[in-house]
């Protein structure tokens, strides 16, 4: 089991040719095992923000510190799962799982073996040699998933993992999510559109600003452990989903200016 | 497939070729594809001897398709001795053509000055006209294979590097950040994505070079050989058996169209996970 790390964002800027800047100044901590959802209007920059924090794009300031040291660049503590699934048809769904690990130089074989043993707690048993294309969306996305966790590395980054799922299979895969972090002690920092599934999950709910975007608000989630599905229709919950609602909203409501941004509501990094 | 049955809520997706006979029906798919090729070439050839019948015009000017049949049939192991060296000289050459095209293709992958460098020079490749160069490489390199292999090689060249280097850079940039998120190298990017995911590509790039290839076979012969289609060709024009032209072209394209569904078999062997009709 890969050690649990400290990690954060310290003033991270970015931009593209053609874009401007992207992301202006993010900050953001995730402690060792914490569950951190990003949320933001959509072209804001989250993915951009993931490729940083994963080590895929170098910023062009500000730096990654995984337990106080720079690690800017770095892929290794990171386990990314990107937007698309992007499960490869000309593997199985098993060797795609494995994919992993036999780049990190683990025997095919042994590789196999670690992916193959977690197809029962994901939901997949008996489908390892099936090509992705004969998958559900929700046993693709499941299948993803476990690409990922089966790296065994310290924070998984999971990019609008149940995106694209219909809504029921979302509530289901949500509910299962929550039993896998709690089996796989990892961190989490999962991007998504959705703020119930956002409040469902997290500890701490970040949201970001429009473009160029940076951490507007912050809402520490402080519901008991494990969640049952009953619990969206609790008052506390419809009140931490509504000031995660209203911080979104007041961010898109026209251009901020700096120093309204400045003034913030204390919500702000 | 094991027989473990999945534990989820959703239920498993129909399998993807239930119906018993699937041979039945795969060739009955085919057919439903090839029947109207089929149907076209009957009724060309229909009219064509038609026309040759009620119009009395003299053999040698135009043989009617029955005629070129028979006589084709008659002539049967002049023909064959003629299409062994023509096949074996297509193979060869287009084997040395894939060899140096995925031996660029692949350097280009891998060295973005060498990609610059051999565009235009790919292009250019297509551009010089086979006419002229082929009488000037039997005139460089003789009557044997090496022209031929070299006519070949320039002719089918470029369809097979062109569609490589093109099937190598259009790796998703997601599929390629996913990678290097996992830790791979280059070389782990190329073998496990940007290699199979060329593969597609790569056998349309071939399917065009194989025709290619025959022709220009046929063509490097009919300039100067010993043997071949291309030269027997040649011969019974000189002679005035239009009847045996066409028998050898009709050899000719039965050779191109054989070689053609062969990359197919090729295809589903080599990358069955790909959907193509
Ligand atoms: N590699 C890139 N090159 C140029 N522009 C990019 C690149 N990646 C992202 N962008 C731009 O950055 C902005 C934010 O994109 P993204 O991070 O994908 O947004 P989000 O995930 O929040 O929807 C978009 O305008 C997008 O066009
Ligand atoms: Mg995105």
């Amino acid at each position: 089991m890969a050690e649990l790390v400290h990690v954060r964002l310290d003033d991270v800027r970015k931009g593209f040719p053609g874009t401007g800047p992207v992301l202006d100044g993010v900050s953001l901590e995730v402690a060792p095992g914490e569950f951190v959802a990003v949320v933001g209007p959509s072209g804001c920059g989250k993915s951009t923000l993931f490729t940083v924090l994963g080590g895929l794009e170098p910023p062009d300031s500000g730096r990654v510190l995984v337990d106080g040291r720079d690690a800017t660049g770095a892929t290794a503590p990171f386990a990314y799962m990107p937007q698309q699934d992007l499960l490869f048809p000309w593997r199985t769904v098993l060797d795609n799982t494995a994919l992993g690990l036999e780049v990190a130089g683990v025997s095919r074989a042994e590789a196999r073996k670690r992916a193959g043993e977690l197809f029962e707690p994901f939901g997949l048993a008996g489908f390892e040699r099936s090509r992705p294309g004969e998958l559900s969306g929700g046993m693709r996305q499941r299948a993803a998933l476990l690409r990922t966790v089966v790296l065994d590395r310290p924070v998984l980054l999971l990019d609008e993992p149940f995106g694209a799922l219909d809504s029921l299979t979302r509530a289901d895969m949500q509910a299962w999510l929550d039993g896998v972090r709690a089996t796989f002690d990892r961190s989490i920092v999962m991007i998504t559109h959705d703020l119930r599934e956002a409040v469902y999950l997290a500890d701490r709910v970040l949201v970001l600003g429009p473009r160029p975007t940076r951490v507007i608000a912050e809402v520490v989630v402080d519901l008991p452990r494990p969640r049952v599905p009953d619990v969206v229709t609790t008052p506390a919950f419809t009140a931490l989903e509504e000031r995660v609602h209203h911080a979104l909203r007041s961010a898109m409501r026209g251009p901020v200016t700096r120093a309204q941004r400045a003034g913030g509501s204390g919500l702000g990094r | 497939m094991t027989a473990t049955p999945p534990r989820t809520a959703e239920p498993r997706p129909a399998p993807v070729a239930a119906p018993p006979d699937a041979a039945t029906r795969a060739r009955r798919s085919s057919w439903r594809r090839a029947w109207p090729a089929v149907v076209l070439v009957a009724v060309l050839l229909v009219v064509w001897q038609v026309y040759v019948d009620v119009s009395g015009i003299k053999p040698q000017l135009l043989p009617s398709p029955l005629r070129v049949l028979e006589q084709g049939w008659a002539h049967r192991d002049q023909l064959w001795a003629n299409t062994v060296p023509t096949l074996q000289v297509t193979l060869v050459g287009f084997g040395a053509s894939l060899a140096v095209a995925w031996a660029l293709a692949i350097a280009a992958d891998f060295v973005p000055w060498i990609r610059r460098a051999l565009t235009p020079l790919l292009v250019a490749s297509q551009t010089v006209p086979i006419i002229a160069i082929a009488p000037l490489m039997i005139i460089w390199f003789g009557f044997g294979m090496l022209p031929k292999v070299l006519v070949i090689a320039l002719v089918t060249f470029f369809p097979v590097a062109v569609g490589l280097i093109e099937g190598f850079a259009a790796t998703d940039k997601a599929a390629t950040d996913l990678l290097r998120s996992m830790g791979a190298s280059r070389w782990d990017q190329f073998r496990y994505v940007r290699l199979p995911g060329a593969l597609p590509r790569f056998f349309t790039a071939l399917r065009i070079g194989i025709t290619y290839a025959v022709t220009g076979a046929v063509f490097a012969e009919y300039v100067g050989a010993t043997a071949g289609l291309g030269i027997y060709m040649s011969i019974q024009k000189n002679a005035f058996r239009t009847d045996l032209v066409l028998a050898a072209v009709g050899v000719t394209a039965v050779l191109s169209v054989a070689l053609f569904g062969l990359t197919y078999v090729v295809e589903r062997l080599v990358i069955p996970w790909s959907r193509r009709g």
